[in-house]
């Protein structure tokens, strides 16, 4: 077996400051990864680098492509990685604004994405729409309303069923639950965790929430500084914590 | 099934003058399949820190742990993902679960992740939830209100589902009324008749009587008081 996504090396600079520093990890097929550190830690940097939006110093990212196996990412060409962004690869961002077009209906949300990988027939199309809207728990006579009229669990949701409706093998995302009430995560954690299981996703999740990563993770990446400090099975290094920032982190959750 | 060879382990506290504690040294056992091992101690001797270290929750500093053919103290997280899948069950003594999914899900889980079918999963998990006499208005709601000893069971229910080859059990007894605490030892029976290799953590004496067939005492793995 390949790995899915394998990085080797990842090291990107803002002028002298270091974003983030030769990172390396394999992701194999079906696993979720969280990675976790405070602001500034440079998880986003990371997140942005593997999924081809920033283009880093150092490193390769090597992804099992469909058609010819695993390939290096950042050597692609430009349209070639737009395809696969489009295909293969899901982001969902922090702010549903970012990921949505909030002018488009949910529906069009939707079904632009299968438009983009050539679907036509309108039916097939606002019929799969609705059924990916139903799967994250949108109602149907929401279909046409626009992504400003909902709530932002709902706009959350929403991205989500945009970016899975194509069936892709590697989702990224970025604080999937970040600005949403407690209630709100759960239904959504509940949601991905399924949609996880039933289509063998792999992830890698970027948040600061530990109890997020605990409940979806199967492993955990642990940055500082810009530097992966510690990696392991994710309730091993949540319950058995070997550095000092892991240790610090850990013991400053609060308890409920 | 299990075996254990001169495993050690100690804490570092990072953040509080980098103190090592050492919690154990040269601990070493094995069970075979079908048989049941009660791990017994004074509090703090070290029966949960053995038990997470085989379970691969926390670290072992060094020594061998084989599980089958695995060895947890140097596998690769997804080869412990893995055996813990199909292998190594482990029945906490909390339960810890998404919120709002049903206690039907809960409990099924463990058969679909072990690739069984959504069928079979939930015909077990029907029978272990009614074995232990959770009501069935219950079950189509979210295990996070459940009492503590409702709790415990969906827990053990759920540790259950799948038969895995080798199964930890801390406090399965714990909390449990009469009826409840003989249907768990009857589980425990029968996954002893089935082949597993269990190790097992009991305060209740009478429950280790029954099913145990050996003690084994992990004071003689806690090292000795330095300073």
């Amino acid at each position: 077996m390949t790995p899915l996504l394998s990085v080797q090396g990842v090291t990107k600079h803002y002028g002298a400051r270091l974003g983030c520093g030769d990172v390396n990890f394999d992701l194999w097929p079906g696993e979720v990864m969280g990675i976790v550190g405070e602001s500034g830690s440079g998880k986003s940097t990371l997140l942005s680098c593997l999924s081809g939006q920033l283009a880093p110093d150092a490193g390769k990212v090597v992804f099992d492509t469909r058609a010819e196996g695993p390939r290096d990412v950042l050597t692609m060409s430009e349209p070639e990685r737009r395809m696969l962004a489009r295909t293969d690869w899901a982001f969902v961002h922090q702010n549903a604004r970012d990921g949505l077009r909030m002018g488009v209906s949910a529906g069009g949300n939707v079904g632009e994405r299968l438009m983009a990988v050539g679907a036509r027939n309108y039916a097939d199309i606002r019929a799969q729409a609705i059924d990916w809207l139903g799967r994250v728990e949108i109602s149907e006579d929401r279909v046409d309303d626009r992504p400003r009229a909902f709530s932002g669990g709902m706009q959350q949701r929403l991205q989500i069923a945009r970016n899975l409706v194509t069936g892709p093998r590697l989702v990224f995302m970025d604080e999937p639950t970040g600005g949403l009430d407690v209630s709100v995560q759960a239904r959504l954690l509940d949601l991905l965790r399924g949609l996880v299981r039933e289509m063998g996703l792999s992830a890698v999740i970027v948040t600061h929430d530990l109890a997020v990563v605990r409940l979806l993770a199967d492993r955990l990446m642990v940055m500082k500084g810009g530097q992966v400090v510690e990696t392991g099975l994710t309730d091993q290094v949540l319950d058995d914590p070997q550095h000092g920032y892991t240790q610090l982190l850990v013991s400053s959750v609060l308890q409920v | 099934m299990i075996r254990i060879s001169d495993v050690s382990k100690s804490f570092v506290l990072h953040n509080q003058g980098s103190a090592v504690i050492p919690v154990m040294e040269g601990a070493s056992l094995s069970v075979a399949p079908g048989e049941c091992v009660a791990l017994v101690g004074n509090s703090g001797a070290g029966k949960s820190t053995l038990m997470r270290m085989i379970y691969g929750n926390y670290l072992a500093g060094a020594g061998r742990i084989m599980v089958g053919d695995v060895d947890v103290a140097r596998a690769e997280p997804r080869e412990i993902l893995t055996l813990r899948r199909e292998v190594l069950g482990y029945v906490s003594q909390f339960l810890r679960v998404v919120p709002r999914v049903p206690t039907l899900e809960v409990v099924a889980e463990p058969v679909l992740a072990a690739g069984g079918s959504a069928g079979n999963g939930e015909a077990r998990a029907r029978e272990l939830l009614a074995r232990l006499n959770i009501p069935e208005r219950l079950w189509s709601l979210s295990p996070t209100t459940f009492s503590g000893g409702e709790q415990q069971r969906v827990n053990i229910a759920r540790g259950f589902a799948h038969g895995f080859p080798a199964l930890l059990l801390d406090e399965p007894t714990a909390s449990l009324d009469a009826t409840n605490r003989a249907v768990v030892l009857a589980l425990i029976e029968e996954a002893k008749a089935r082949g597993a290799a269990i190790i097992g953590i009991f305060h209740d004496a009478a429950a280790r009587e029954r099913v145990c067939d050996r003690e084994i005492d992990v004071s003689g793995f806690t090292p000795a008081r330095a300073a």
